[in-house]
């Protein structure tokens, strides 16, 4: 699948810019995680990419698709999970799931045989008859996914899909995810970086509205100056060096990052005097902690009107 | 895949009205209560003589009450529960999901139907060619208000907008225009104002029909002019000018 945007901009109410001439040309297989801090533009971009907002200013394509222009041929291929969609109260989890599958066309005995099946995906194949509105939040979430998966969709939007999952339940839908981008490509977003790098064929970080950097977790980490960290399991453990960065993590941890060669310049050293660490390659959280950690205010200036 | 447009139309009537009615039956009486009341006032303060009026009142209240019911469902469902964004990036058209609506509105209208058209069969007096006149009228005035009730829908960003909106609608289009009493009851230089409702033309259409009121060849044909005027260019509206993608 291919996602393009041309300068793509969205100010709302004239003020409040969103998402600031956003350029990227991409050529997915697979997952493509978003990830920025809250009011970056994520969902901004999301929903205009799914044709549910206009943008202010530039183009968006899926598949060389105009998302303004030719909307009603991108819906056809498109499915999106918002990020505050809640399923209806009054409707069970397959009534829930069966209408959305007949919203896209299916019958009404294809869409209720889907939608047991996304439903036993799931792990929620015990509530099929229950209201929805005595699930948890959790089970709630994974319903709303469970609507999207059943479909034929090739290009899947999830916005926040696993936000109040507990670990395991997030881990299912990883597998499942995982399993599924084998035939479509999916768009994520996500506050969990450990998620949006396992999952992530290509990663995009997004600050205020602009683009920081895009691509696998190798070329994100290849970008920063700090791509390995030592952990050292003591408290007190010092080093001067104006090329790495220690950072006492708790009594029992610090953590140092460097390049390859002054991280692994320190191990003899750590040998000798007998001490426990470990050499990693700097994940996601720190890669994005680079990015973005040294900024004066995080974020975009959330201006309330009281 | 090939997609069925009546499986797209179905899913809107399932989800707004026939899951609701079956999870909850005790809205099976919701939408009889407001035009029963003020049929009961009607009838009882004019002593009996006005229920043929009122019966036929009740009706186009309904109507105009699905148009009201249809704003508040789409906001709700647009603005609480997000299932709009999800439809409108799928393979359903506003138009199909419109339509959908429409017609679970009068579903969950059909016990108030049923009761209110027994009560116009036995008391109001019209001939064959008439009730189909009368039928015809409630069509359009259910188009007026389902058009009405979908645009305003389109801009409303949160519940209490839309309660306000619904609020505001349905006194000045179904309890204070001569709706449920004949407009000769208002005072002349007001009786003008009555004619800034629609819903005052439908009612005079149906009076017309029970020999309530005696508008004439002209005043019949200028009340029919009005009244589809005023449906083609809110239809209109809602198919081209709703808000059905966000600015
Ligand atoms: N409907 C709206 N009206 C006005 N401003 C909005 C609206 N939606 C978002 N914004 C603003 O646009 C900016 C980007 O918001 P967006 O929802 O895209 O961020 P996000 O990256 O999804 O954040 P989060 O991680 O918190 O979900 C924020 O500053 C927000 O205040
Ligand atoms: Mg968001």
């Amino acid at each position: 699948m291919k996602i393009r945007t041309e300068s793509l901009s969205k100010t709302y109410d004239k003020k409040n810019q969103a998402l600031r001439e956003l350029s990227l040309d991409l050529n997915l297989n697979g997952i493509f995680s978003i990830i920025g801090r809250n009011g970056a533009g994520k969902t901004t971009l999301i929903r205009i990419l799914s044709t549910e907002l206009m943008p202010t200013s530039g183009k968006g394509f899926i598949n060389d698709l105009d998302v303004v222009e030719k909307a009603e041929v991108v819906r056809q291929e498109i499915a999106i999970v918002p990020q505050e969609a809640r399923p209806l109260p009054w409707l069970t989890p397959l009534q829930t799931v069966s209408s959305y599958l007949m919203w896209r066309g299916y019958s009404y005995r294809e869409a209720k045989e889907k939608g047991k099946e996304a439903l036993r995906e799931l792990g929620l194949e015990g509530k099929e008859g229950e209201k929805s509105r005595k699930l948890s939040g959790g089970q709630k979430r994974k319903l709303m996914v469970a609507t999207v998966i059943s479909s034929e969709a090739p290009v899947v939007f999830l916005d926040e899909p696993t936000t109040g999952l507990d670990y395991l339940s997030r881990k299912e839908l990883w597998q499942l995810l995982s399993k599924m981008k084998k035939d479509r490509s999916i768009i994520l977003t996500t506050h969990y970086l450990e998620e949006a790098e396992i999952l992530g064929d290509q990663i995009m970080i997004l600050d205020q509205g602009k683009l920081v950097d895009i691509g696998g977790i190798d070329h994100l980490r290849s970008k920063v100056k700090l791509p390995y960290v030592l952990k050292v399991h003591s408290g007190n453990f010092k080093i001067e060096d104006d090329e790495v960065q220690v950072q006492p993590v708790s009594e029992k941890e610090t953590f140092v990052y460097g390049s390859a060669s002054k991280i692994y310049g320190l191990v003899p050293y750590l040998l000798t005097n007998k001490m426990k660490f470990t050499v990693e390659e700097a994940s996601l959280s720190d890669i994005f902690e680079q990015y973005l950690g040294n900024e004066e205010e995080g974020g975009n200036d959330e201006k309330e009107d009281w | 895949m090939k997609r069925r447009i009546g499986s797209q139309i179905m899913a809107s009537i399932l989800v707004n009205s026939i899951y609701a009615m079956i999870n909850y039956p005790v809205i099976l009486i919701n939408t009889l209560l407001a035009p029963l009341a003020i049929l009961a006032v009607v009838t009882f303060a004019s002593r009996g003589t006005l229920l043929p009026v009122a019966a036929v009142g009740a009706l186009i209240m309904n109507m105009v009450s699905s148009g009201t019911s249809l704003q508040q469902d789409l906001s709700h469902l647009k603005n609480d529960m997000r299932l709009q964004d999800m439809i409108v990036s799928s393979p359903t058209s506003s138009l199909v999901y419109v339509v959908g609506m429409a017609i679970s509105e009068i579903v969950y209208s059909i016990p108030t139907l049923a009761f209110l058209i027994i009560l116009n069969v036995l008391f109001v007096k019209t001939t064959a060619l008439g009730a189909f006149i009368i039928f015809l009228d409630m069509a359009t005035i259910f188009t007026f208000s389902i058009s009405l009730g979908f645009f305003l829908s389109t801009f409303t960003s949160d519940i209490i907008q839309s309660w306000g909106f619904s609020g505001i609608l349905s006194p000045l289009l179904t309890t204070i225009p001569p709706v449920y009493y004949p407009i000769s009851y208002i005072p002349l230089p007001y009786r003008y104002l009555a004619y800034l409702s629609p819903t005052t033309y439908a009612s005079e259409i149906a009076q017309s029909q029970t020999g309530f009121y005696s508008p004439g060849a002209i005043g019949f044909a200028v009340s029919w002019i009005v009244l589809l005027s005023v449906t083609i260019v809110l239809t209109y509206l809602a198919l081209k000018r709703s808000r059905w993608r966000e600015n």
